[in-house]
């Protein structure tokens, strides 16, 4: 068996941990634009703050590629597909042929279009370990960096690099993490890193830029040395798209991880997949999802039935210190407890939980993940209790013994 | 694989399984010069409420939700089953918290993230919080895959 995967993180490294579970012979290779060893992506903001370098960075030790024996190819693009003859062709003009075919080709920073943008000489994106080191290349202590995009990608970057530039945020949104947060806990978080020394003009836009200075919607002008886009990100679907599989925004997979073309398959950020907390077909670009969207693939490719169908967007994230944990979908009646550092919110209907959001304290918010993924009726337990705090005391005793005293520990089935 | 187990029947919510483990972490060889004045942040922990307690830890699941989702690779399942952490490579994401069914990781004192990894190594074969129970409530045993 031929196994060609197009991608070199999490969904492609979760591809191999399970074909080499169901098959130790079959030849894979991986196939990679970066030249680099597989890595963690959300690792490039801790990378610029000094938290972690180069080689811990690695997804996957050293040995990973021999242990697993898998041919890697780095600094090679895929141009496209030819799905009847079942080959892939590279830009190089070399093309490998496949028996089963994983894209996991990840996303790309969007870049709308702004008047005046080709004037910036120093503007990056955020999303690569070359982006990172490109962009520490310029920094120095009086740097004045403007971070257009004050999301998950944009603030971190503005916390990797704090200590080595004045960092100022621009976001169309009236809140920060506007995608995981709701207003209340978006305003905590917002003073927590105005505290540290990041600047924001929210509710605005981008009207301009200069060389230096960007004019915003309310005429004021920012000066900068740096322009970081960290807008967004747009799935890499094309490979796909090409050759008329089913695509949307990301490319449509099934709960095996199929795309619509017969022994292709695609996992982590280029796929739209079901969101069980609401029943939607969504996005969910984030690390967990793509590490078992590619494992479930790599199962299926392999031989093995195997389904995953308990995604749900979820994030674990912190800032100087401050941790949130937010996961499901913001919808139903509510339960919230908040001060001035921290903040609750759960978000229920229909005998379920949908969502939560946790600010500060976020200990064991584990618990109340499963009770999404799970779809755990609530009248089946403590709900006045684990709303306080999410605990197992919660359960009955039965399904407490079962939890707690069984071997066989499987999660997600 | 044998796993530590708690029988909340017996459990009597003392707390010494929590003292114990932040002993069997601490590389000390006396458990008071160990814990004196030190506040205990233990890998195993007591839940309580009136006439109910009992003890959780990892339960180094056959299906590791926190080895998945980990973002950096410092969190893997090993051959014999124990889920351990490599603290040099966490960087305290939390994504492991976000993740585990049952609240068994938990934030270390150093920022990155904690957890059983069974001190049977370092306490010839018995775990320390199952060696220390005083009514043993707490066992190590294996109860089939």
């Amino acid at each position: 068996m031929n196994y060609v995967l197009v991608g070199n993180s999490a969904a492609a490294v979760g591809a191999v941990e399970a074909i080499r579970k169901n098959d130790k012979e079959g030849k894979i290779v991986i196939i990679s634009n970066e030249s680099y060893h597989t890595y963690s992506r959300p690792l490039i903001s801790y990378l610029l703050m000094g938290k972690t370098n180069e080689e811990k960075m690695k997804y996957r030790g050293n040995s990973f590629y021999s242990d697993n024996n898998c041919e890697l190819m780095l600094n090679k693009t895929v141009q496209s597909i030819d799905a009847s003859q079942k080959t892939v062709i590279l830009e190089s003009g070399e093309q490998i042929s496949y028996d089963k075919l994983l894209i996991a080709t990840g996303s790309t920073p969007f870049i709308p279009p702004m008047p005046g943008i080709e004037k910036v000489k120093n503007k990056f994106t955020f999303s690569t370990l070359d982006d990172a080191k490109a962009l520490e290349r310029v920094l120095d202590k009086n740097t004045k960096v403007l971070i257009a995009g004050a999301g998950l990608i944009g603030l971190k970057c503005a916390e990797g690099i704090c200590k080595k530039a004045e960092v100022t945020c621009v976001d169309l949104s009236h809140k920060v993490l506007s995608s995981i947060l709701d207003d209340e806990s978006s305003k905590i978080v917002k003073k927590h890193l105005e505290d540290n020394h990041i600047k924001f003009h929210l509710e605005q836009k981008i009207k301009e830029l200069n060389e230096n200075s960007a004019i915003l919607d309310d005429n004021s002008e920012i000066p900068f040395d740096v322009l970081v886009m960290a807008v967004g990100v747009r799935p890499n679907i094309s490979l796909i798209k090409d050759i008329g599989g089913k695509t949307n925004k990301g490319i449509l997979i099934d709960e095996r991880c199929m795309t619509s073309i017969p022994d292709i398959y695609a996992a982590g950020d280029c796929c739209e997949s079901m969101d069980i907390s609401s029943g939607q077909q969504k996005i969910m670009a984030l690390l967990p999802n793509a590490y078992m969207q590619g494992e479930c693939a790599g199962m299926n490719m392999s031989g093995v039935d195997f389904v995953f169908d308990k995604a749900i967007p979820m994030n674990a994230i912190g800032f100087f210190g401050k941790h949130i944990i937010t996961a499901g979908t913001y919808e139903g009646d509510v339960y919230v407890e908040a001060d001035e550092e921290n903040y609750k919110k759960l978000y229920y209907s229909d005998n379920r939980l949908n969502g939560y959001i946790l600010v500060g304290n976020v200990e064991k918010a584990g618990i109340y993940t499963a009770l999404i993924r799970d779809k755990t009726p609530l009248d089946t337990l403590n709900f006045e209790l684990i709303c306080k705090t999410p605990c197992l005391m919660a359960f009955s005793r039965e399904i407490r013994a079962e939890k707690l005293g069984g071997a066989n520990h499987e999660a997600v089935s | 694989m044998k796993r530590v187990y708690v029988n909340e029947k017996w459990c009597l919510g003392c707390h010494l399984c929590e003292y114990y483990c932040a002993f069997a972490s601490s590389n000390e060889k006396d458990m008071v010069k160990a814990l004196k004045d030190s506040k205990i942040n233990p890998k195993i922990k007591i839940e309580e409420t009136d006439g109910i307690n009992f003890a959780v830890s990892c339960r180094h699941c056959n299906v590791p939700l926190c080895v998945k989702g980990c973002i950096t690779g410092a969190l893997t399942k090993k051959d014999d089953g124990v889920v351990t952490i490599d603290k040099d490579r966490c960087i305290g994401c939390y994504t492991c918290i976000l993740s585990c069914p049952f609240g068994a990781v938990s934030p270390s004192s150093e920022g990155v993230i904690q957890k059983c990894e069974l001190c049977i190594k370092t306490n010839n074969g018995t775990p320390q919080c199952v060696a220390g129970c005083p009514n043993s409530a707490i066992v190590f045993e294996e109860r089939g895959e």
